[in-house]
């Protein structure tokens, strides 16, 4: 079957069997069949928020302006809450993720580190709207009984801008805990996988040339793996931006522009989940434009993610 | 994509039907079990829908199936004529209507009820007139013991306890009738906020959906919220009493809901548009919301739409008890020889 090496000589062409060429045609198809599908979503969305976009302009995205009886809408409030709750959930999940994957490659004893690994592939598996539910009965309380007290009272910060206000449980900082505890287990497998792969053997030389369990993870460990840490950090900030139905019970649902992390607030997914179904004429159109918003603000994190992970490859070295 | 759903559910449903009537359950007018009626459209009356189409279709074999998807895409989806009937929480204006083809009817009436979570109010205690709930909608009475709510419930010891406003995140029929009471009943809201399924809240959170108001009303301490009578009673909370326009004091019920439907001036209602809030007589509850049906007035296919008028026709004839049972309320008689009446007039087969 085409066993012809052709390394040496390019024009020597395998003969390729019909098998081999309806293969390539099947994975061709199918590798344009996501070209097709990311551009028809921008193109549809494009299109069907066209009469909100000509009405509003550019405007839309600064106006913090959410009127449905009068018409009058704005996307500041839903991109602010969808920021600043990834912003939270990231802070969080980031240096957590780093640690626990961490602990499971080269701290932890096998049996303990394999029980761990696979509750922690068991918990990436958990659906979202698990992480709702049980935010808002379980995490929404214990938020208003003790979290915030503390934070407000114990540590004296309640008359600060960012968390004064009203301690109602729900809010941005639940949000973001929710999103962190959601993608951290997803972090943690993901980096966890890729501090796996640092070859045993440039470890045990650092090992052997006396460095200590923290130098080995800092100058060959992370080094060696820092580009599939970013990539776990941009897949986790991925899942974070457009996350759902984790975020909608505890969000608050309130489109405005508070300082308090304790205030409600909306993110651009949860707008969309709550009006869909009850939206008509300019609304929905209003709706398509913060979809299309959101696909924007996705594609924008992923290219610049890519650039990034370019440039520490070029300066950082790295095997991955 | 829809047609195609549409065309699988369609297939599937009819396999389905045909399967059964193959095993013997063929007692029943067989020539009827091959249709298929299929409609979309409003949640709030979707439970009594579900069990209606249920005990039809024990009765009679024929199958209709009900998407509870939102009032806004079962209006979209009969426009697009993908379902044969729509449902609507929030009645079209004639002109909607004509310029659709469509016509429309109500089928059943519920209550919305505010609920509060005050220490030492037990439900039904507390009265208020549309002008307070009103202001404490719009933020502006602040706490329980104002003088305006004393002035309603002289009786109540009412604690010096802020009010939290919960109201619904998500757009909602429910939402609709509320803040169309809201307009009717208060000066200060119908030159604010105004009547929509989703509005710019002047104050207080958003809870989704029935249960996420419930949860929040039940947890936070001085709060206030509106849910669908069904969910007061199911979560056992605390509603208010309300003043209505007679300026009579009344208790949500299923005797007050019929009340304010009786009531209502059905006679000059283009298009049968009737919003049951704010309606006159002594026993009405203010906030009623009536559930709409909407078909097109083109009928090309005979067969489906005697169908269908005869599943209506059952409805109104034999779903009062199972509405009740859910606390829901039947249209009455009278309107439904209206209805009857603009089936036969203005119905093109």
């Amino acid at each position: 079957m085409g066993a012809i090496i052709t390394t040496e000589n390019d024009e020597i062409q395998p003969k390729q069997s019909i098998g081999d060429r309806i293969f390539k045609a099947i994975t061709l198809t199918s590798g344009i069949l996501i070209i097709v599908l990311i551009v028809g979503f921008f193109i549809q969305l494009a299109w069907q928020a066209m009469p909100a976009i000509q009405k509003f302009g550019l405007g839309f995205l600064t106006s913090s302006a959410w009127d449905p009886v009068k018409e009058q809408y704005g996307a500041a409030t839903s991109i602010y809450g969808t920021a600043v709750s990834t912003v939270i959930a990231m802070l969080i999940a980031t240096p957590l993720a780093f640690v626990i994957s961490l602990f499971l490659v080269e701290l932890a004893p096998p049996i303990i580190g394999k029980i761990m690994s696979q509750a922690l592939d068991l918990l990436a598996a958990i659906p979202s709207i698990i992480f709702g539910m049980w935010g808002l009965f379980v995490f929404v309380p214990f938020m208003q009984n003790y979290i915030q007290p503390f934070i407000a009272n114990t540590l004296g910060l309640g008359s600060t801008p960012l968390f004064g206000g009203e301690k109602m449980g729900i809010g941005l900082m639940t949000g973001g805990i929710i999103l962190a505890l959601m993608i951290l287990p997803f972090m943690s497998a993901v980096m966890r996988d890729v501090f796996r792969m640092v070859p045993s053997v440039i470890k045990e030389s650092a090992y052997g040339a006396g460095a200590t369990t923290w130098e080995v993870t800092k100058d060959v460990t992370l080094r060696y793996g820092i580009q599939g840490f970013m990539g776990a950090m941009f897949l986790g900030l991925g899942r974070a931006i457009g996350e759902t139905m984790a975020i909608l019970f505890v969000i608050g649902n309130t489109p405005q522009i508070k300082a308090s992390l304790f205030s409600s607030g909306t993110t651009i997914s949860s707008t969309l989940a709550n009006n869909f179904a009850e939206a008509d004429g300019i609304f929905q159109n209003v709706l398509f434009e913060l979809g299309l918003i959101l696909l924007v603000i996705s594609f924008g994190v992923q290219v610049l993610a890519q650039l990034w992970l370019n440039k520490v490859r070029k300066s950082n070295g790295g095997g991955m | 994509m829809k047609r195609i759903i549409k065309g699988f559910m369609i297939a599937s449903t009819v396999t389905a039907v045909g399967f059964l009537s193959g095993c013997g359950d063929n007692t029943n007018n067989t020539a009827k079990s091959d249709v298929v009626i299929n409609g979309a459209g409003a949640s709030f009356p979707a439970p009594v829908y579900r069990k209606w189409l249920y005990n039809y279709k024990q009765e009679t074999g024929v199958t209709v199936n009900y998407q509870s998807v939102g009032s806004g895409a079962g209006i979209r989806q009969i426009k697009a004529k993908t379902v044969d009937f729509g449902a609507t929480d929030k009645p079209l204006k004639k002109d909607e209507l004509d310029q659709a083809g469509l016509i429309q009817f109500p089928m059943l009436m519920g209550g919305v009820v505010p609920v509060v979570n005050i220490p030492g109010i037990k439900k039904g205690e507390l009265s208020l007139s549309g002008k307070t709930l009103g202001d404490i909608f719009l933020g502006k009475i602040k706490t329980w013991n104002d003088p305006a709510i004393i002035a309603e419930n002289k009786t109540l010891k009412l604690p010096n306890l802020p009010i939290t406003v919960v109201h619904r995140s998500d757009g909602s029929g429910t939402t609709w009738v509320f803040t169309n009471y809201l307009t009717k009943a208060s000066k200060g809201w119908a030159e604010g906020p105004g009547t929509g399924k989703a509005i710019k809240w002047p104050v207080g959170l958003g809870g989704q959906k029935n249960p996420g108001v419930a949860n929040s009303v039940l947890k936070i301490k001085g709060s206030i919220g509106y849910v669908e009578y069904t969910y007061a009673t199911e979560a056992n909370m605390s509603y208010t009493s309300m003043i209505n326009k007679d300026g009579k004091t009344v208790s949500p019920s299923q005797d007050t809901f019929a009340a304010a439907g009786a009531n209502a001036d059905w006679d000059n209602a283009p298009g049968l548009y009737m919003v049951l809030t704010d309606q006159p007589g002594a026993n009405s509850w203010p906030i009623t919301g009536v559930t709409y049906i909407l078909i097109h007035k083109e009928q090309p296919n005979a067969k489906l739409i005697k169908n269908m008028l005869d599943y209506f026709t059952w409805c109104y004839e034999n779903g009062a008890k199972t509405a009740n049972e859910m606390n829901y309320i039947a249209i009455p008689k009278v309107v439904v020889e209206k209805v009857k009446k603009q089936w036969a007039t203005q119905i093109k087969k």
